[in-house]
């Protein structure tokens, strides 16, 4: 075991770890943010996904090791206080989500895709690069709508 | 959980081949996709990972004259982003921003791909077909001495690949037919065509991982046009069978993304 520092939602946080304890487990069982989800354990669904020195990385995926040093974003950074981040806020409002598991990696995801292609995203580019993110209940079209929404691209209210 | 092992963060190429050296069963590292959940399912148990990511001697895209120089370290986001290889090897940068996922781009590297070779991978083939130059801590390995069959490559033990030279070439396409589930290629195929010759390379298909398809090169080296690979076909001896696709599925669809990429030089095709 060693003592690892991690920045997480701009605080310097640590935790006991092996070399082999990922990400996920630090962020989980280490600090106690369980908005992160494990889902598959296999690199596939997507839940875990966090922003780790301004990319989505699936965090079951990185050794905690690796990410010594590193600033690392997860759901739990996302609001102010009561209130929502503009993606939360769209999520909620276009029902982008029905039983939520697969939520914080659909919205760490999105907001790479949003913060990386700004005013330029369509629905084609937000399908292309939320291929890592698996939903099974809500066949992904409201949550394409949202993340537009988020992103300032049209589709009402 | 994985089994136990020992991480490691040398500071240079020298530092992580001594302690490749010194160490009971030791690993690299690069961005972990391949291995890691290899490890999780404890179908390796590495005693010590050495990570390669961060060296300085792995970094960086640049041109050198008619090559192209794409780092060991850089990742799959990253070559496929890239301006330069975006004008110089478009079909290249396409292949690149079609691995994965967003999120396994972001870690994934060029120089990690090349050196697990996977049957499945995309990489293989832009290198086999543009006739790449894999260059390492300690030589230089053409493409068409470095590929040595399914996961296996002409690597020794300790051996870093540093970075990859792909000449550019006056066009180059990749077809790509992918296993609707897992997105890993069930079949694809990159066609480079330079001033003297044409090269076809097919991964994801061949039970002996990737592999130059001579017959297809020397029918479009006499006339580059998917016309020209009528009649042509792979021996389903040769292919991959599996519940996803049989042998001669996969020839079929290897002789089809060679067309496709034939058809379509200068990107990306997925079929």
């Amino acid at each position: 075991m060693r003592q690892l520092a991690i920045t997480v939602n701009g605080e310097v946080r640590t935790a006991d770890v092996e070399d082999r304890t990922l990400l996920v487990e630090f962020l989980r069982e280490g600090l106690g943010l369980t908005g992160t989800h494990v889902g598959c354990d296999t690199t596939q669904c997507g839940a875990c996904t966090v922003i780790m020195d301004g990319q989505a990385v699936k965090s079951c995926t990185v050794l905690a090791v690796m990410a010594e040093g590193a600033e690392v974003r997860t759901i739990e950074g996302l609001a102010d206080g009561d209130r929502l981040h503009p993606l939360q806020d769209a999520f909620s409002r276009h029902h982008a989500l029905q039983c939520g598991f697969c939520t914080p990696g659909m919205i760490m995801a999105s907001l790479d895709v949003i913060e990386r292609h700004g005013a330029d995203l369509d629905a084609q580019t937000v399908r292309h690069e939320l291929e890592g993110n698996l939903c099974r209940c809500t066949g992904y079209h409201n949550i394409v709508k949202a993340v537009l929404d988020a992103a300032g691209r049209g589709s009402p209210r | 959980m994985m089994y136990g092992f020992s991480f490691h963060r040398p500071k240079s190429l020298a530092e992580a081949a001594d302690v490749f050296a010194r160490a009971d069963d030791p690993t690299y590292v690069s961005g972990g996709h391949s291995l890691l959940p290899t490890m999780k399912s404890r179908l390796a148990a590495p005693s010590d990972l050495i990570a390669l990511t961060h060296l300085p001697e792995l970094q960086g895209i640049t041109r050198d004259g008619d090559r192209v120089i794409i780092g060991a370290a850089q990742t799959h986001a990253s070559v496929a982003s890239a301006a330069l290889v975006q004008d110089a090897l478009p079909a290249l940068a396409q292949l690149a921003g079609s691995i994965g996922d967003m999120q396994v781009r972001h870690r994934g590297t060029i120089g990690g791909s090349l050196a697990n070779n996977d049957p499945a991978a995309d990489y293989p083939s832009a290198v086999l077909a543009l006739g790449a130059t894999i260059v390492t801590s300690t030589r230089e390995i053409h493409a068409d001495d470095y590929f040595d069959g399914m996961f296996a490559t002409a690597l020794e033990l300790g051996e870093i690949i540093t970075a990859i030279a792909f000449p550019i070439p006056k066009s180059a396409g990749y077809a790509k037919m992918r296993n609707p589930a897992s997105r890993y290629a069930l079949a694809a195929s990159f066609v480079a065509k330079t001033e003297d010759a044409v090269r076809v390379a097919i991964t994801g298909a061949g039970s002996d991982g990737v592999f130059r398809w001579s017959a297809a090169e020397k029918a479009l080296g006499a006339s580059f046009d998917s016309a020209a690979l009528a009649g042509l076909a792979l021996s389903a001896d040769d292919m991959l069978g599996d519940m996803h696709a049989d042998a001669s599925y996969r020839a079929h669809l290897a002789a089809i993304c060679t067309q496709r990429a034939v058809d379509n030089q200068g990107r990306l095709t997925l079929l």
